[in-house]
């Protein structure tokens, strides 16, 4: 079995400030981490491996050469083999281009070793596009499965897979063919503690480095700025709604403040509700 | 290549139906499209619809102001799946070559969007929270939260077409009907085969609860303020009294207090109700993105410093456990005749 996980490095989003001052996202000192999301990308294809009686778990990542401490924590986790896809020509990158390095590089990867599954996870949470995932999918012609919250079935000599996606609706049951592409869930695979020698062997681990023209070379024209579509026209911090009075019940007394209160749930004019109509059930 | 002009501006929507239900999001975005049309000389407002049997759903997508309807039928499309959806729908942009391709952020969307944009190799920006024409070239400004709301972008795409964008549901108004509103249906031949399409969908588990907070004209959401699971109760009886329903913030459905169908949030969703009553919710920028777009907000928490108080419509300073029984009480004591509809 082999397993192929594309991972990001974030900043951690939760520790994003921004500076009153200029109004700019201050970005020094904000904490780089493992997407969220992928770690429990990289944990299922572990998990799969383990279930399946093994094979090897490839992590991926295209980022700067700080995105190699990324991948290092994969190799803690169980990954086997880690490669940094990293240059400065893959710079300003959006979708579009990103899922063409990664769909590329897993084809050089697939003609080494055949790829059974690919896994992503479901978002990354600096950009939340989740496209990237589908992007690659599309680009390597194989079925995609979003959202995905368990494998129920695995069947490497029969070529399927019976995975569950999390939709609307509840959980819809998706048999699929392999190779399979999926964006994972958290609920995909619970993170356990990684052994000593694990970390030990991360500890030694040196990430594989490839550059826009070696091993691979990328076709120039879909990488970067280049092979990108869209630009950021422009980038602001959103103006605040502004608020209105805070008033306190100690200050006030109980009765003053609902009756306040009151008073703006009258402004909101919900009387006479209709029944919410036009939901998708 | 179809014999028509192809210089027509064409703004499509992607008209989203299960299970013969269309998702209001469409509706929302063809009210979108049609203001971009305004701003957009000699542009026509168009919709996208893919399914089995889903034809006398076109009426709906003229009366929210399509001038015509792509109808791909085929079995195939019976249920959402990425692959047949996308292929069916790249190859009508390859055909008509629309100038902006409009997309709901559901779960189907987000699933079939990067692989419509990838097909057709253009750009995509995902999450609109604002959709604009740039006057000076004509181009579609597609402005979106990133780095967890904490910056907004503005998206161009100068050169790819079409200019795609997904935005999430009740991130737009829902526009007004025009009733006797007719268009032109274009039946689009498509056959792909069921043993070309390598997924299939086994069954269907039905969540048993499927609370569309979306849609709430009353919610009251509870954040970590609440302290437990058992405080939601309360907060209930609160929603009930009111017609309205109950939501969260994160850390509330982390907890596992509530389920995450009802995260209102950067994650979770966006909601844009009448009344939107928040209590023990402190307001981080990533909850505040979700419930920005409401008319009325009160705010109930303790610490006068909460930064929900810097959106609230009124902030009280105060314990939710004595003022919202308190509430309770006014409301029950004025007979609203609000309906629950959990």
């Amino acid at each position: 079995m082999h397993a192929v996980v594309a991972i990001k490095q974030v900043p951690d989003t939760s520790n994003v400030r921004i500076d009153p001052e200029t109004g700019t996202l201050i970005r020094e000192g904000v904490p780089a981490i493992v997407n969220p999301y992928d770690i429990h990308a990289v944990e299922a294809a572990v998990q799969l491996k383990e279930r399946v009686g093994g094979g090897q778990v490839t992590v991926i990542t295209m980022g700067p050469p700080k995105a190699a401490e990324a991948l290092l924590e994969c190799v803690e986790q169980g990954a086997d083999r880690a490669i940094l896809i990293s240059d400065r020509k893959f710079g300003g990158a959006d979708t579009l281009a990103t899922s063409y390095v990664l769909a590329r590089a897993i084809e050089v990867i697939n003609a080494e070793l055949p790829v059974d599954i690919i896994f992503f996870g479901k978002q990354a949470i600096d950009g939340d596009t989740a496209q990237v995932g589908p992007g690659v999918a599309t680009r390597l012609n194989i079925p995609l499965i979003t959202y995905a919250v368990a494998i129920e079935e695995f069947d490497l000599a029969a070529r399927r897979a019976v995975v569950h996606r999390r939709v609307e609706q509840g959980i819809e049951v998706l048999e699929t063919t392999l190779p399979v592409l999926l964006t994972v869930e958290k609920e995909i695979a619970p993170v356990r503690h990684a052994p000593l020698p694990r970390l030990i062997a991360a500890a030694r681990y040196q990430p594989e480095v490839w550059t826009a023209t070696s091993p691979v070379p990328f076709d120039p024209q879909q990488i970067g700025l280049k092979g990108s579509p869209t630009v950021v026209g422009k980038a602001y911090t959103p103006a605040p709604r502004s608020g209105g009075e805070v008033i306190s019940v100690a200050a006030l007394g109980l009765d003053a403040v609902v009756a306040r209160a009151m008073a703006v749930i009258e402004q909101a004019h919900i009387r006479n509700l209709q029944p919410v109509t036009g939901v998708v059930s | 290549m179809n014999a028509e002009q192809p210089t027509i501006p064409r703004i499509w929507v992607f008209v989203e139906q299960q299970e013969h239900q269309v998702h209001p999001v469409s509706w929302e975005l063809l009210g979108a499209a049609k203001r971009l049309s305004a701003d957009l000389p000699g542009s026509v407002v168009e919709a996208v619809l893919p399914g089995h049997q889903v034809a006398d759903l076109a009426p709906q997508a003229f009366q929210y102001g399509a001038s015509r309807v792509y109808v791909i039928d085929n079995p195939v499309l019976e249920i959402y799946r990425n692959l047949p959806y996308a292929v069916a729908v790249s190859r009508l942009v390859t055909e008509y070559r629309p100038e902006i391709f409009l997309i709901g952020a559901t779960t189907l969307g987000r699933d079939l969007a990067g692989s419509i944009a990838t097909r057709v190799g253009t750009g995509l920006t995902a999450d609109c929270t604002e959709l604009s024409i740039d006057p000076a070239n004509h181009i579609l400004a597609a402005t979106r939260p990133t780095f967890g709301g904490n910056l907004m972008a503005t998206i161009l795409c100068r050169r790819h077409r079409p200019q795609m964008a997904t935005v999430r549901p009740r991130v737009l108004p829902m526009p007004e009907p025009v009733p006797d509103a007719t268009g032109e249906v274009v039946n689009v031949p498509f056959n792909m085969r069921e043993e070309d399409v390598p997924v299939k969908r086994l069954r269907l588990i039905r969540a048993k609860e499927q609370p569309n907070i979306e849609y709430a004209d009353v919610i009251v959401a509870g954040g970590r303020g609440v302290g437990g699971p058992e405080g939601f109760a309360l907060l209930q009886e609160l929603a009930d009294a009111l017609g309205g329903m109950v939501a969260a913030s994160r850390p509330v459905v982390d907890a596992g207090w509530l389920d995450a169908s009802r995260q209102v949030g950067q994650t979770g969703k966006t909601v844009r109700p009448k009344l939107y009553i928040a209590a023990g919710i402190s307001g981080a920028v990533q909850h505040r993105v979700g419930m920005s777009g409401a008319d009325v907000i009160l705010a109930i928490n303790t610490d006068p410093n909460a930064p929900i108080f810097q959106i609230a419509t009124l902030g009280i300073v105060g314990d939710l456990y004595e003022v919202i029984p308190a509430l309770i009480r006014q409301v029950k004591g004025q007979s609203y005749d609000g309906q629950a509809h959990l």
